[in-house]
């Protein structure tokens, strides 16, 4: 077995392991009593602060009439008080307004990635089952190699060739994300292909794209779906890092791993610029995960 | 770990139902076998890689003489004397195979920037990050194992808290942790010295730091397989022998649920070579965080690429021996 088709399993391993079933002899107990009302709960503060995030990223301006970039040097380094909710930073700037602004280049570049990650999978998952089996085997083999090399140190080869900023950070978490998409694609693709009713639009004179298109996508939507939303959270954790060692977007953007970044070498007089930023972070990826795993649960 | 199920492993075979409990004296050809198909795909993934790198740098070469020429206001003579101390000029296939020598033999080629050899600088900053690693992954196993055996239970409530907990922890981004872990433990307690150190002492916070997620995924795992086997009717056989509790958990439940676990292991030493680079960003510690970083931002592509291949060689070298373990430890995956 191949180091890729080695990874496949270990997902496949864990998606096993996931589900909450008490598989075994006492079958009757899945998912019933207190459990299950917790996680409504959950499921109910996870969407919240998801549909939250969505209007800070959308319009910020609506959350803080402060510019998060006005930096003033009177006010440097100031605790959190009335004035200033979550404190300034060493360069004077309100941290509220820099991590409500923040949200936005925090946040898309994830998602963008994830995003990018999936088209992309998607499209090789499918021409990799379409094709004849030579070109399935160079794009798998090919996907063997891009999965052979620790994602962070594949995000940091693409970002020395293409140079750093938000855009070639996020083409760099795609194409680490995007084997495990093809793999998953080609996968179900395969799968999907062999039932009666993709025979049956072949049988009644579709083309190949059109019973593509029209049957087997739709059809091999959910376990895809399933892995965007399981992986955005570590996506988000990646792009966040990225920004932190200065790879991602440009200063004076307010970013939130660029802000952590920036708090560090005034940790002895000030944690709130290390707490607040890293504080947003966290609960998005909760958030984010909260919500994946439900969803994941959904379409299995 | 290997200790513990080696020892336990002649009093299992009877009991969890699992064939291949034979001798041990014939495994020895399907496990030659095994070794020499992971090896050899292996080895075709890393000239793979190799092969890819090679591309890429052809593409960049342009690139590469600007980037050496940014700095200085040199002219074509310049130019021309490093496209022949590079030999940039050399037919394709000629470059590729020098390449492919070079590399086979270690040798990255010089860094631009730091202008020494690319091997050297990383066999210098190369220790530190190892036992980073090293102690993270040692800290993995003896905490995953400690936690899942004790929150193995069957009361919802308590593992519905464990799990939540867990959620919490792989939420958190490890940087962010190292900076809590930094402002409260070295900069308001002092238990820890600060940014930079080299001590043993300086270690701790890096470890916990980059583990908390690691520790957490994999307690899950296992946790769920132990609670799993615990269902099995091979722990009734032993409950009913009259074996104790923890001798129930660590000696049959725990084996069970070392498989996933060890499966797992592949994908955290993947994640761990990235995420220390970026906890020894945090801490300001020597070692590859800084060769690596410096050399992205400044498109240093020797160093960038050397390190690069020495990560996929140590990624690829660990995900065949987790392959060896697992067959060590399931004697189902021995066909």
């Amino acid at each position: 077995m191949t180091v890729a088709q080695r990874s496949t399993r270990v997902s496949t391993t864990l998606d096993a392991e996931r589900p909450e079933t008490g598989v075994g002899l006492i079958p009757g107990r899945v998912g019933a009593g207190r459990p299950r009302r917790r996680s409504v709960v959950g499921l109910g503060l996870g969407l919240a602060v998801l549909a939250l995030l969505a209007c800070v990223t959308a319009a910020p301006g609506l959350f803080t009439g402060v510019d998060p970039n006005a930096v003033d040097l009177r006010q440097t380094l100031r605790a959190p008080s009335g004035d200033h909710w979550f404190g300034t930073d060493q360069n004077g700037r309100d941290l509220y307004a820099r991590i409500v602004y923040g949200a936005r280049p925090s946040l898309l570049i994830g998602v963008g990635a994830s995003l990018l990650a999936l088209v992309g999978g998607v499209v090789v998952g499918v021409l990799a089952a379409q094709s004849n089996s030579v070109v399935d085997q160079v794009i798998s083999r090919l996907l063997d190699i891009v999965m052979s090399v620790p994602g962070l140190l594949l995000v940091f080869l693409i970002v020395a060739v293409l140079g750093t900023g938000s855009t070639n950070a996020a083409v760099g978490l795609a194409v680490v994300g995007l084997p495990g998409f093809a793999r998953v694609t080609r996968a179900e693709v395969i799968r999907v292909r062999s039932c009666d009713y993709v025979e049956a639009a072949h049988g009644l004179g579709w083309s190949k794209v059109q019973v593509v298109v029209r049957h087997v996508v739709p059809n091999t939507v959910g376990p895809i779906v399933a892995l965007a939303t399981v992986g955005l959270g570590s996506m988000i954790v990646a792009s966040s890092s990225l920004s932190f060692v200065g790879l991602g977007p440009r200063p004076p953007t307010a970013e939130w791993g660029a802000m952590l970044a920036g708090s560090r070498n005034y940790l002895e007089v000030a944690w709130w610029p290390a707490v607040f930023p890293g504080l947003a972070l966290t609960v998005a990826v909760l958030a984010v995960t909260v919500v994946g795993e439900r969803i994941q649960g959904l379409t299995r | 770990m290997a200790d513990l199920l080696t020892s336990t492993a002649p009093r299992d075979e009877g009991l969890d139902g699992t064939p291949g409990g034979g001798g041990r004296r014939r495994l020895g050809a399907p496990l030659a076998r095994l070794v020499l198909t992971r090896v050899l795909a292996s080895v075709a993934v890393l000239w793979g890689a190799v092969t890819a790198t090679f591309f890429l740098l052809e593409l960049m070469h342009g690139n590469t003489v600007d980037v050496l020429l940014a700095q200085s206001q040199a002219g074509p003579e310049v130019r021309a004397e490093i496209i022949s101390r590079y030999h940039l000029d050399d037919p394709l296939p000629v470059r590729y195979f020098a390449y492919l020598g070079r590399v086979l033999r270690g040798d990255f080629g010089e860094s631009y920037m730091l202008r020494k050899p690319v091997w050297q600088a990383i066999t210098e900053q190369l220790p530190d990050t190892l036992v980073l690693v090293a102690t993270t992954v040692l800290t993995t196993v003896v905490a995953s194992v400690l936690f899942a055996a004790l929150s193995a239970t069957r009361r919802r409530s308590l593992r519905s808290v464990v799990a939540a907990v867990e959620s919490l922890v792989v939420a958190v981004p490890p940087f962010w942790l190292g900076l809590v872990l930094l402002t409260v433990f070295s900069f308001w307690l002092h238990w820890f010295p600060a940014i930079g150190s080299s001590a043993p002492a300086g270690l701790v916070l890096p470890t916990i730091a980059l583990a908390a997620g690691p520790v957490a995924v994999t307690t899950r795992v296992l946790r769920e397989g132990m609670v799993r086997a615990l269902d099995e009717p091979f722990v009734m056989t032993a409950r009913t022998r009259g074996i104790s509790e923890p001798a129930v958990r660590l000696r049959h439940t725990l084996r069970h649920a070392l498989l996933p676990a060890t499966a797992l292991l592949g994908w955290i030493s993947g994640s761990l070579i990235g995420g220390a680079i970026i906890i020894e960003t945090v801490f300001s510690r020597r070692g590859m965080g800084r060769l690596v970083l410096s050399a992205v931002q400044n498109r240093d592509m020797p160093v960038v690429i050397g390190i690069v291949l020495v990560a996929a060689t140590t990624f690829v070298i660990i995900t065949v021996l987790v392959d060896i373990l697992t067959w060590f430890i399931d004697p189902r995956t021995r066909t």
